[in-house]
């Protein structure tokens, strides 16, 4: 698995759910965190993205239902 | 793949989305079907009640032979009471469908089952869509998506679809007035890619191809793929037909195929897709059966009758099983040309005098 840009992610995660970057950490969950929901979990694919200049496919989107998640799905690509 | 794995979500979800022949699937889902009605009789007390009422009971936990005998709800049971199988603090969404007229569904799901749901709208769409996200025209307004006060069945529609976009373009202002300059410059930019289009079928009718037409504006698109879905009513009244809404479409957009689908919020996550051969199919993961609108008697294939709709998936709350308002005609099981294994069937409008449920039926 390659390193991936962990503060790049982060980024990403703070600006589309409009959190603090505090609050970001492997526990972050989809459906736990109140700001995480399905519409900002689009957002929040677009970011990633957009900050790594990667395309997630449909499965990427569902399984990253996590912050630890997401670092796994970002260093497939 | 192991049959058997009934109650392993993890498992199921992986079967083949049009890809188990009856016997294989009456296997799974009739160990499917009994659990969940015994699972929800534990823990919904209306639901309890009302085997009780049927004699479902008394007749060991009601443990059915055939999947075509687990006992339906009414689908307007939904409206008249709020059936679920959770407690409230572990409620995650409330669905709400959509309706002009009368009181509405509420759906309640916990985290679980709509995971499972979302996947499984994801396996099913994958099927057709691949897996790759697709520039995505969504002809809808972004303001639709926006309503706080639970989410209507429409805007639930758009978000589970907008997964399988990316670059959405929404085609309709706040008004749902055609945003022609958004659109043009969408359609140019990715018009050699496989650009997935998709909007509520009186919606993309009437607010999309008809505006349109009365500009004069036609679009070259090629190999693009359109889904709709929401309900005949209003276009029967416009004397629309299947058959010219593709016609008027593929003049209007191009290269563009163009499938129905049928779904509802009692069953989220399952949805019936129109193939090539204007047939809806039943996913794996749920199956179908008509019965006489008066006796309720199961009818053969090619009778016309009520839709009950059967799905492996509600387990926090008593929809696994509803006898919809829908008129419905099976036309085989496993042997459409197209291939895909399962029941088909075409839908042929709502039982009369019924209230009105219609997804997008409820724009004018
Ligand atoms: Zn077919």
């Amino acid at each position: 698995m390659t390193e991936i840009n962990t503060d790049k992610l982060a980024e990403a995660f703070v600006s589309a759910l409009a959190i603090d970057a505090a609050e970001v950490n492997d526990e972050l969950a989809y459906s736990q965190h109140p700001k995480w929901d399905s519409t900002a979990h689009m957002v929040l694919v677009a970011e990633i993205e957009a900050a790594f200049g990667i395309m997630l496919d449909t499965d990427d989107i569902i399984d990253m239902s996590s912050f630890a998640k997401a670092k796994e799905i970002v260093a497939k690509y | 793949m192991q049959i058997d794995d009934y109650n392993n979500a993890a498992v199921f979800s992986q079967f083949p989305v049009y890809g188990l022949n009856s016997v294989q699937k009456q296997a799974f889902l009739q160990q499917r079907l009994n659990w969940l009605t015994h699972h929800h009789a534990a823990h919904c007390p209306e639901y309890a009640r009302l085997l009780t009422c049927i004699g479902e009971a008394n007749s060991p936990m009601c443990n059915i032979e055939h999947i075509e005998q687990v006992p339906p709800v009414a689908a307007r049971l939904f409206k008249d009471y709020g059936l679920k199988s959770i407690k409230d603090d572990e409620v995650f969404r409330l669905m709400r469908s959509s309706g002009t007229s009368g009181r509405q569904s509420q759906i309640y799901l916990d985290a679980d089952s709509a995971k499972l749901q979302s996947q499984i709208l994801v396996k099913t769409l994958q099927h057709w869509l691949g897996k790759q996200r697709r520039p995505m025209l969504i002809i809808d307004a972004k303001e639709t998506m926006q309503n706080k006060n639970g989410m209507s069945a429409r805007a639930a529609g758009l978000q589970g679809m907008s997964f399988f976009g990316r670059n959405h373009c929404y085609a309709l202002d706040e008004n749902m007035q055609l945003r022609i300059d958004e659109v043009k410059s969408f359609i140019e930019r990715y018009h050699n890619q496989q650009i997935f289009i998709f909007g509520f079928t009186f919606i993309v009718w009437q607010q999309f191809i008809q505006a349109l037409q009365s500009l004069g504006l036609k679009f070259n698109l090629q190999q693009a793929i359109l889904i709709h879905g929401g309900g005949w009513k209003k276009m029967q009244q416009q004397a629309v037909d299947d058959k010219t809404f593709k016609q008027q479409i593929n003049a209007q957009l191009g290269d563009v195929s163009v499938h129905d689908y049928y779904g509802m919020v009692e069953q989220t996550g399952t949805i019936y897709m129109q193939c090539e051969h204007g047939h809806l199919h039943c996913p794996v993961w749920s199956d179908v059966v008509v019965r006489d609108i008066n006796s309720l008697a199961q009818l053969k294939n090619g009778q016309q009758g009520l839709l009950q709709v059967n799905s492996a998936l509600p387990t926090s709350y008593p929809g696994h099983s509803i006898l919809t308002e829908d008129l419905a005609v099976i036309h085989g099981e496993d042997d459409c040309p197209c291939g895909r294994l399962g029941k088909y069937f075409t839908l042929h409008g709502r039982v009369p005098n019924s209230q009105v449920r219609g997804c997008s039926d409820t724009f004018s």
